[in-house]
């Protein structure tokens, strides 16, 4: 089959069936880039994870574009990483245009009431793992990145400075580069 | 604060720059650029409340493919319909296609690079800090509402994902077939009174 339709087919595979993020895309995408298909090594799969997690976006969309790439150049990252995220769009319009004409009905209102909870639950549980990451454990603590935690919460959190958390990030990895030229 | 701004070039020129820095910057999984997101369209623009980015949150994670596709898409088609959804997902999806695409030619050195390193040493507690502090603003629009339902909730599930590392998929569905069991037995309840 055409490689180009091929490396279509198995990103759009990979959007339709990850449902819930990352982690639950990561074993698609193993089955069809490095089992299925033999685009990549077991090592460079291993490999490819290690990047996702150190660079931007999601790591469907960033396994789209590195297969793609290597597989087939330009076309090949366009090719997969369109393939990739046309269930979402498609979807999605669906469940938003649904969402804007019964987010307002009784039963649709409850659910939604009751799932929030979940919502701020989830992210709470993301935010403890990344902050566990960032800063070690208690006995291994770095100093340096609990101070940038602390200081990067407060400004977050003040009402009479609104900072975008772009200009947040900027100055967590100038401080970081900081850090690192004056030899610590 | 919240309202729909008015829909032009400029809106559009907006939209799109701000899924694509927010996605740039957004490193650690779709929570973290939800995080982002409610920072500067709640926050920052006011363009969305925090019940509909809770809501969009629901039904990006439940819905297949990745969250930060599918919430910049759920807030784009909330703000300008079909065109809005479209640039917010090429915002979101172009950062990632760039920079892997550089990344894929040699990343060994990025990899390795000792101020790339020092640079994430730094923003890895930022993130931390944004996250967390979302966390807060969150928590505190479920607690004004002086209601124990939703804290009994928050509790319930927070051990169910934290110290169980139950699957936050089944956690959700259970939420919902909570709530409409709920919701059922308090219309039954006003149509008795």
């Amino acid at each position: 089959m055409n490689l180009l339709l091929q490396l279509f087919l198995s990103f759009f595979q990979i959007g339709l069936f990850s449902i819930g993020g990352g982690y639950a895309a990561m074993p698609l995408i193993q089955a069809q880039t490095v089992e299925i298909h033999k685009w990549l090594t077991p090592l460079e799969f291993a490999d490819l994870v290690t990047i996702a997690e150190m660079t931007p976006g999601p790591i469907a969309i960033n396994s789209a574009t590195f297969v793609g790439m290597r597989v087939a150049g330009i076309s090949g990252v366009l090719v997969a990483t369109f393939g990739n995220v046309l269930p979402s769009v498609i979807i999605m319009l669906i469940f938003a245009k649904l969402y804007e004409r019964y987010s307002g009905q009784t039963l649709m209102k409850h659910v939604l009431e009751g799932v929030r909870p979940t919502v701020v639950a989830a992210i709470f549980t993301a935010g403890l793992s990344l902050l566990n990451l960032a800063v070690g454990s208690i006995s291994a603590l770095d100093l340096f990145a609990l101070a940038v935690f602390v200081a990067a919460f407060l400004f977050a959190n003040s009402k009479k400075i609104t900072l975008s958390p772009i200009t947040l990030l900027l100055f967590g990895a100038l401080g970081g580069i900081g850090w690192e030229a004056l030899g610590f | 604060m919240s309202g729909k701004p008015a829909i032009d070039l400029k809106f559009y020129l907006k939209l799109f720059w701000t899924t694509f820095t927010l996605s740039l910057f957004t490193f650690g999984g779709g929570f973290v650029i939800v995080s982002l997101m409610r920072k500067k369209m709640v926050d920052q623009y006011g363009w969305i409340n925090d019940e509909e980015m809770m809501d969009f949150i629901t039904i990006a994670q439940s819905s297949p493919g990745p969250i930060a596709v599918n919430a910049s898409l759920m807030v784009g088609y909330h703000l300008a319909g079909i065109p809005g959804a479209l640039i917010s997902t090429l915002g979101t999806i172009l950062p990632p296609m760039i920079i892997l695409t550089f990344v894929s030619i040699g990343y060994q050195a990025v990899a390795e690079n000792t101020w790339i390193k020092a640079a994430f040493h730094g923003m890895r507690a930022v993130v931390a800090a944004i996250v967390l502090q979302v966390t807060w603003a969150l928590f505190k629009s479920l607690a004004e509402k002086k209601n124990i339902l939703p804290l009994v909730l928050f509790a319930a599930a927070f051990v169910a994902l934290f110290v169980f590392k139950v699957n936050i998929m089944v956690v959700m569905v259970a939420m919902i077939l909570l709530s409409v069991v709920l919701s059922i037995h308090e219309t039954k309840k006003e149509n008795m009174s």
